[in-house]
């Protein structure tokens, strides 16, 4: 009965949603705002890679929000597990092809994420992408070794920077040109890795930051497992 | 065309999931199949046939052949916030299941519907 309502209201948003979608025109090219995003942005931004200058220059206030909202997700995940009581996990440790392989691939992974944040502005990639690959390199030491833990102390002070320069820069841009999160670096040869100002700068906070508040998460879901 | 479909379709299969699904744990997994399903409908609003992407990586690539980017960079928004959307409710999940000792919707009195 209740699978059959469920199916029948489905089928009725369904119907409505795809025939909106179904009246749109599919892959032609549209004038508006990503137009001007798209001719413009070498000249007024410096980075080669649009999406890039769209989130960090463009709409750089939303992703200083966006950063917010993945740190108040990280605290509150810690908050709801505060007194779960904290079983010790499982001591044995994963086989030894696991273990060697993770010790190895462990400081690639972490150099493979700080590439992509790094080049953000160049290539597809930055600081969302480069922390994500970093979180799991933590991901595989987790699984690889039931001792390996994660310093608490320095990921806070790691992220507390790393919020801290971005929103310095937004300041500083404020001071300098006049609106918050200004682009007030010279911006280079288009193509270079010191290019477009303050992206790699913003990008590569955004990067340290959020590879330690994922690093908090999965060590906060891992450390409740009974 | 077809990419419209498809996304819708994986919409209504992570709803459907969320509506009729008993476990905890599942209806979270649908509520991430719907951030899935809305990520590749606004992907696929932006493409543009024969076109590449926006990255201006060498001189040939000029700004007439290259897909929308401003869909492109909400979703990487909305996958950041789908993450910690999907975090939270584990974590929710976890108590739950601590305080109730089941992860079954119906046998949680509070939840039923």
């Amino acid at each position: 009965m209740r699978k059959a309502v469920a199916i029948l209201l489905l089928g009725i948003f369904g119907y409505y949603f795809a025939s909106i979608f179904l009246s749109l025109p599919f892959g032609e090219k549209r004038e508006g705002v990503g137009k001007h995003y798209l001719e413009n942005t070498i000249s007024e931004t410096g980075s080669v890679n649009t999406v890039t200058s769209i989130v960090v220059s463009y709409r750089g206030f939303d992703t200083l929000g966006e950063v917010t909202v993945l740190f108040l997700a990280s605290t509150g995940l810690g908050a709801i597990l505060f007194d779960v009581r904290r079983k010790k996990r499982n001591e044995q440790n994963a086989s030894p092809i696991v273990r060697t392989t993770s010790t190895v691939f462990y400081p690639m992974i972490i150099l493979l994420g700080a590439y992509v944040f790094v080049h953000g502005h160049l290539t597809p990639g930055g600081g969302f992408q480069g922390g994500a690959i970093i979180a799991t390199g933590v991901l595989l030491m987790f699984m690889a070794y039931r001792k390996f833990e994660a310093n608490h102390t320095l990921l806070s002070v790691i992220e507390s920077l790393a919020g801290l320069t971005f929103v310095t820069v937004g300041l500083t841009g404020l001071i300098y040109g006049g609106s918050f999160l200004v682009n007030f670096l010279p911006l280079g040869t288009p193509n270079d890795l010191v290019s477009a100002g303050v992206i790699p700068i913003i990008y590569i906070a955004v990067g340290f930051k959020v590879g330690a508040e994922l690093t908090v998460v999965l060590d906060d879901m891992l450390k409740t497992i009974r | 065309m077809l990419y419209y479909i498809g996304a819708i379709s994986l919409i209504l299969i992570g709803l459907y999931a969320v509506l009729v699904k008993k476990n905890l744990l599942k209806i979270v997994i649908g509520l991430a199949i719907v951030d899935s399903g809305l990520n590749l409908l606004f992907i696929a609003i932006g493409y543009v046939k024969n076109a590449t992407a926006p990255i201006f990586s060498s001189e040939s690539l000029t700004a007439d052949k290259m897909v929308d980017p401003v869909p492109q960079s909400l979703v990487l928004t909305a996958i950041v916030i789908g993450l910690a959307v999907t975090a939270v409710a584990l974590g929710l999940v976890i108590r739950l299941y601590d305080h109730h000792k089941t992860l079954d919707i119906n046998k949680i009195r509070q939840l039923k519907w």
